[in-house]
C-alpha cells in the first residue's frame, strides 16, 4: 500500500488507457506521456500496462507501507526519500516507513512513478486509469490509500538508464486528420511557420493555444476525435485534445498528433512553446 | 438497394475515417452500422479494433497497429462492395421515463412564451415523438438525438449554466438530450430523467447504442421517485422493445 500524505496539485493513477468504451462517449484516459512510462516500467521489468502515478506541476508526499521498487521518469523534479534526493529513471529499493517528497518542478511538467509490478486501485472496465465518473474521483487526496503487490525479491537487469531528454524538444510532428484540406494556402503557412504558446487553459482534457489562424466557417457533423487530435474552431482557435478528451467532436479535425508529439506536449505547462511539423 | 457511397480520411497512424455522404439520415445511419458490424464479423476480426459512429462517419481505430494509409483505404472499400446486402443488426427502442414537473422543468416557462405553445402542448410534442440515436459522446452516455419536432426548434440559452444536473432534459436547436452527469451546459431544461444513461456500478455502463430509438413518457412527480429508488438499489431494468429494420 501507498498511503498519501499530502496530494499535490493533481495526482492521478493512469496506465496506458480504458479502451472499447469510446463509443459510449468514454475517453481512452491514460498516461499523458507514454514515452517517460514505458521507459519506467521497463526498468522494473514491469507490463507496460502496469499503472502509475501521473504527478502534475507540485507533487506529492507519499508513505509506503510495504517494501517494493520504485522508479521515476517524466518531468524532472527535486524528489527525495527519506530526505535525501533521488533521480529519474533508476530502480530504487523501498523499506516500510519510507517517504518520497516531491518538491519543486525542475523541468517539464508531468512526472510519473512506477512500482513494482503496478499499482492497482479498483479496476473500471479494464483500466486503472482514474477518471471521473468511471472512477470515483479524478484526482488522489490527502489519505488515499493506493494498493500495489509487496515485493522484496526483485533483481533488476538493468537498474539505471541514461535517457534522451525530449522535456525541452518544442516540435510536435503531426499527420493529416480529415479535415485538413479545408485549411487554406494562409492558414497553412501559418500553422506550420508559427511558434505557437501553450494558453493556461491546458489539463488531461485538452491543451489550447495562444496564436490563432484565420477564422472560417466550415461547418461539419459530430464525428469521433482521438487523444492528440488538433482541432480548429470557427474563430481560428487551436484545440489540442488529450487523453481525457471528449471522443466526439464538432469542430474540424485539422492535424492529429503522433505518439511522440502527445508526449513532449503532455510535458508543457501554458506559456510554454511549440510548433508543428507535418510528416 | 444501391449503398451510398464512402470515402476515407487519414486520421493519424492508428486510426482512419470513414465518411458517407454529410446528411442526417435513417438510411445512413443503419449503411454505417451494418459495415461497422461487418468489418467486426468478417474482415478485422481481433479485438484490438474499436469503431465510434456519429451521423455520417465511422472511426476506425487500433492503437497497436500502425497503418498504412493508403492500402487500408483500398482494402475498406474493396470490403464494403464486398459487404453486399447484410440483414440489419437487431436495434432496440427505449422508452425512458420524464418528469416535466416545474421543479425540473426550469426553463418550460421561458420557452413556452418563445414558441406560442403552452407547457402541456410542448411536453405533448416531445413524448409523442420518436428519436434517432445518431451517436454518443461528449460526456460519457451522451446521446446526439436525432428527430426533433421542428415546432420544438429553440435558441440556446444566451448566457450557459454553469452547472446543469444530472438526468437534467433539454432542448436546443434540432436536438434533444439527457445530461448524463453534472455539467455546464446551454441547452434549455425542459425536465428530468430518473434512470442514468450511464452507470458506471454496472458490468456494461451504457445500455443505449448509435442506432437504438428513444421515446419519453411523462410520469408523475411520485413515480419519478420511485424509479430514482429502484435504480438506487439497482432493480430498475429501461423498457425495450425490439424494432424490426
Amino acid at each position: 500500500m501507498l498511503k498519501v500524505l499530502k496530494s499535490g496539485f493533481y495526482t492521478s493513477v493512469q496506465d496506458l488507457g480504458r479502451f472499447h468504451y469510446r463509443n459510449k462517449g468514454v475517453p481512452v484516459s491514460g498516461v499523458m506521456d507514454e514515452l517517460s512510462v514505458f521507459k519506467a516500467n521497463t526498468l522494473l521489468e514491469n507490463e507496460v500496462t502496469d499503472a502509475v502515478l501521473e504527478i502534475t506541476m507540485t507533487g506529492p508526499t507519499l508513505l509506503f507501507e510495504e517494501e517494493t521498487y520504485i522508479v521515476l521518469a517524466g518531468a524532472e523534479m527535486s524528489v527525495t526519500l527519506n530526505n535525501l534526493p533521488i533521480k529519474n529513471y533508476k530502480v530504487y529499493q523501498i523499506d516500510v516507513g519510507d517517504i518520497l517528497s516531491y518538491g519543486n518542478l525542475v523541468a517539464g511538467f508531468r512526472g510519473y512513478l512506477a512500482v513494482k509490478g503496478g499499482f492497482k486501485p479498483k479496476a473500471m472496465y479494464g483500466s486503472y486509469s482514474f477518471y471521473k465518473p468511471i472512477t470515483f474521483a479524478n484526482r488522489l487526496t490527502d489519505g488515499d490509500i493506493v494498493p500495489f503487490e509487496y515485493n522484496k525479491i526483485f533483481r533488476p537487469k538493468i537498474s539505471e538508464i541514461k535517457v534522451d531528454s525530449f522535456l525541452n524538444e518544442i516540435v510536435l510532428e503531426a499527420h493529416k486528420a480529415p479535415e485538413f484540406d479545408m485549411l487554406t494556402e494562409e492558414q497553412l503557412e501559418v500553422i506550420f511557420t508559427t511558434e505557437f504558446t501553450v494558453a493556461k487553459e491546458n489539463n488531461r482534457m485538452a491543451y489550447q493555444l495562444n496564436e490563432t489562424l484565420k477564422e472560417h466557417a466550415v461547418s461539419m457533423l459530430t464525428s469521433a476525435t482521438l487523444p492528440g487530435t488538433v482541432q480548429l474552431t470557427p474563430a481560428g482557435k487551436l484545440i489540442i485534445l488529450m487523453k481525457d478528451g471528449q471522443t466526439t467532436g464538432g469542430y474540424p479535425r485539422i492535424l492529429q498528433l503522433s505518439d511522440k508529439a502527445i508526449a513532449i506536449l503532455a510535458q508543457k505547462r501554458a506559456g510554454a512553446k511549440v510548433c508543428f511539423k507535418l510528416v | 438497394m444501391i449503398s451510398p457511397k464512402i470515402h476515407t480520411k487519414p486520421f493519424g497512424l492508428h486510426a482512419i475515417l470513414v465518411e458517407w455522404p454529410m446528411e442526417v439520415s435513417e438510411v445512413i445511419l443503419n449503411n454505417i452500422l451494418q459495415f461497422e458490424t461487418f468489418l467486426k464479423n468478417h474482415c478485422l476480426e481481433e479485438s484490438d479494433w474499436e469503431y465510434v459512429s456519429a451521423y455520417n462517419s465511422l472511426l476506425i481505430v487500433n492503437k497497436k497497429v500502425t497503418l498504412d494509409y493508403a492500402s487500408f483505404s483500398e482494402k475498406l472499400q474493396h470490403w464494403y462492395v464486398s459487404m453486399g446486402e447484410k440483414k440489419p443488426y437487431q436495434k432496440y427502442l427505449w422508452r425512458l421515463p420524464v418528469s416535466y414537473e416545474k421543479e425540473f422543468g426550469i426553463d418550460l416557462d421561458e420557452i413556452s412564451q418563445q414558441l406560442s405553445l403552452t407547457e402541456t402542448e410542448i411536453i405533448a410534442l416531445h413524448t409523442s415523438h420518436i428519436y434517432t440515436v445518431y451517436g454518443i459522446g461528449f460526456l460519457p452516455g451522451f446521446m446526439y438525438l436525432g428527430g426533433l419536432p421542428k415546432v420544438l426548434e429553440t435558441a440556446r440559452k444566451n448566457t450557459p449554466r454553469m452547472v446543469v444536473k444530472k438526468g437534467a432534459v433539454g432542448i436546443a436547436g434540432k436536438q434533444t438530450g439527457i445530461y448524463p452527469q453534472e455539467s455546464p451546459g446551454g441547452w434549455n431544461i425542459i425536465g428530468s430523467c430518473p434512470v442514468p444513461i450511464f452507470d458506471a456500478t454496472k458490468k456494461e455502463p451504457c445500455f443505449v447504442a448509435v442506432g437504438d430509438q428513444i421515446q419519453f413518457y411523462k410520469v408523475s412527480r411520485a413515480k419519478y421517485d420511485l424509479h430514482k429508488i429502484e435504480v438506487e438499489v439497482g432493480i430498475y431494468t429501461p423498457e425495450k422493445i425490439k424494432i424490426d429494420a
